[in-house]
């Protein structure tokens, strides 16, 4: 080793002495963390990519009929499950396994709430608000018990698919009319249904979001919004913290983090994006089952993080996409077929990549980009 | 008094690690814990630093009893901390280690420039974007010393800051704390080079099985005869 540098061995008093702290535009500030340590991409070839892959999608609905850029619209949906599981598990270290859990309640919830009080006057849009807001809670409540009594490691993973799949036994015998709440049957495994879908309150009439081309776009715009967010969150104190914990938790916490606070945060805020997927779903399909938290519903968005690669969010909603595109596409074979395919990407990824496909590849391709030796 | 332990205990078993230990640093100074391998050194610094509870007893720091206060909060209220065994982030970069370390306190500008200033004085210029893990291992302990010292604490608990290092570094290490300590930064030092104890330390503790076993300055620890029976004698390998 070279120990300390010659010149830094006298310590400046500047070292000790904090000087006068400088105000910087806020705005400015949170811009600036779209790049950063904890996200892939930067520079101008990223951001170029970026919006021409954010133009395609948003003139692709004038290549193709209503009707598929409907089906499409689904494949967005599950975006921000997938990015809500990344955090908590790629960036904040702790694998749940029951992020459908949130996904269902908020889905249910949407249904209970729509089908008491109708959709006029916007109301589906604060149904979408208090159904998330439930799975948020849910997410509190559940890792106050987790990360506060110490459930560490693998029992975070066993915990929480303990609770999606308690979750979805108990909706599973809700078929008798006993179980309803108001006007809302629960209705068993055939699930819940005739709920509207979203509306957006306009002069002379709401707009009805059906499985469309309106949905598409507001689907579209959501998850830009989530992702760009993300990125700058991940990219602030708060993201640098989750990364420091899931990398060593002993040392964050002697470093003056409240890790347990920390990682609930992170962990409600993975809840409530599992809820928001949970609502648009149900309002996308006007239906949900309990199926949509069973073992395999929630083994898959483990697998799409995986395939993209959990440690980036963008590697994340790109692995998620196209595991979702090819989910769809193999079920048209059998959907048996589709989850044993899904099985085999994920041994393989886990082989091969464990570090996710999609992450891989592209840092295989920013590191082709930039031979000079720059991370893109 | 900086940090005060009150009638401290803590047992693992059947071993004791900690048997009423009655402990205090003064603000300002410097100073140093030794004794044989197992005295129970690095379990008082966990102790002091909330990482293991105490089975009875209390600790004191700044005049405010923090025995029930968990770790995060001790160090927020001016602690900091190198463990003996190393405690970085391995995968992330040099510059994101300091920037975790130095976040809560300091932003913007000032963060930059005490990140500058610890690489600096680190010797880890150019070695920024690396990933810490790939330094070598003095690197890696200045590295983590540095972290420790950025944070601008009130008291430095340095667990064998200088283990594995040559003769010429270690002195290096003694200097740079030294010139910490002049900035006023009272710190507790784990140490079994009896060299570098008398180049820094103002003070000396010396621990045997749990136990304080002999206090006062380097030259009174050097000629306490019972010392030099259990430690000089047990470490001259
Ligand atoms: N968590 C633990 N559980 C059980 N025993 C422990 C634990 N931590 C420490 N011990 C035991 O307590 C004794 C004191 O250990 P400690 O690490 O405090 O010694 P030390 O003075 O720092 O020694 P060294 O000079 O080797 O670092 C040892 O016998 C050790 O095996
Ligand atoms: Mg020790």
């Amino acid at each position: 080793m070279t120990g300390p540098g010659n010149s830094g061995l006298s310590v400046g008093p500047s070292l000790i002495d904090a000087t006068p702290k400088r105000q910087r535009n806020t705005l400015a500030l949170w811009l600036s963390r779209l790049e950063g340590p904890q996200t892939i991409g930067r520079g101008r070839g990223f951001w170029i990519t970026f919006v021409l892959a954010v133009l395609a999608a948003a003139i692709y609905p004038m290549f193709v009929d209503g009707w598929t850029v409907g089906n499409t619209a689904y494949f967005l949906v599950w975006t921000f499950m997938a990015m809500g599981l990344g955090v908590i598990w790629g960036y904040a270290g702790s694998l749940s396994f029951g992020q459908t859990a949130f996904f269902g309640l908020a889905g249910y919830g949407y249904g209970v709430l729509t089908l008491n009080f109708g959709a006029a006057y916007g109301f589906t849009l604060l149904a979408l608000v208090l159904a998330v807001g439930l799975a948020a809670l849910l997410a509190v409540v559940l890792g106050y018990f987790m990360f506060y009594g110490r459930v560490q490691g693998v029992f975070i993973g066993i915990v929480t698919l303990s609770v999606t799949l308690v979750f979805q036994a108990f909706m599973a015998q809700t078929a008798g009319p006993e179980w309803a709440i108001g006007a809302a049957r629960l209705n068993g495994f055939n699930g819940m249904s005739g709920m509207p879908p979203l509306t957006i309150p306009w002069p002379g009439g709401d707009v009805l979001l059906y499985a469309d081309i309106a949905l598409y776009y507001v689907l579209l715009g959501l998850m830009l919004l989530v992702y760009l967010g993300l990125r700058m969150l991940l990219n602030a104190p708060f993201g640098n913290v989750l990364v420091a914990i899931r990398e060593n938790p002993e040392r964050a916490e002697m470093l003056g983090y409240d890790v347990r606070r920390y990682q609930l945060l992170g962990f409600v805020l993975g809840g409530a994006l599992a809820g928001l997927s949970g609502v648009l779903y149900t309002a996308w399909g006007q239906y949900i089952t309990p199926s949509s938290m069973s073992i395999t519903a929630a083994a898959l968005p483990v697998i799409w993080v995986a395939f993209g690669g959990r440690k980036d969010v963008t590697a994340t909603l790109i692995g998620t996409l196209v595991m979702i595109f090819l989910y769809q596409w193999l079920t048209i074979y059998g959907s048996q077929y589709a989850i044993v395919v899904m099985g085999v990407i994920l041994v393989l990824t886990v082989l091969f990549a464990p570090e996710g496909i999609v992450l891989s590849l592209m840092r295989w391709i920013s590191a082709r980009l930039k031979p000079a030796g720059g991370r893109a | 008094m900086i940090l005060q332990t009150k009638g401290l205990c803590k047992r693992f078993g059947g071993v004791h690690v900690a048997r009423n230990i009655d402990f205090g640093i003064e603000a300002g100074e410097i100073h140093c814990l030794i004794g044989p391998n197992g005295a129970g050194k690095s379990s008082l610094f966990r102790l002091i630093l909330g990482a293991h509870r105490p089975d009875s007893g209390s600790i004191l720091f700044r005049g405010e009893d923090v025995t029930g206060l968990p770790s995060f909060a001790r160090i927020r209220k001016g602690m900091s901390v190198k463990f003996q065994v190393p405690g970085i982030f391995k995968d992330l970069s040099v510059r994101q280690n300091l920037v975790i370390s130095f976040q809560h306190h300091l932003h913007g500008h000032d963060l930059e420039a005490t990140i500058q200033r610890v690489l600096a004085f680190a010797g880890l210029e150019g070695l920024e974007e690396q990933a810490a893990g790939t330094l070598s291992h003095g690197r890696q302990q200045w590295l983590e010393i540095g972290m420790a010292v950025g944070v601008e604490p009130q008291l430095l608990l340095l667990d064998e800051p200088t283990a594995g290092m040559s003769p010429e570094e270690t002195r290096q290490t003694g200097e740079m704390l030294r010139a910490l300590n002049a900035q006023g930064v009272t710190i507790l030092a784990v140490e079994h080079d009896m060299s570098f104890v008398q180049q820094i330390a103002d003070r000396v503790t010396v621990l045997h099985f749990g136990e304080i076993f002999a206090q006062g300055s380097v030259a009174e620890i050097i000629s306490h005869p019972g010392v030099a029976d259990i430690y000089l004698g047990a470490t001259d390998d």
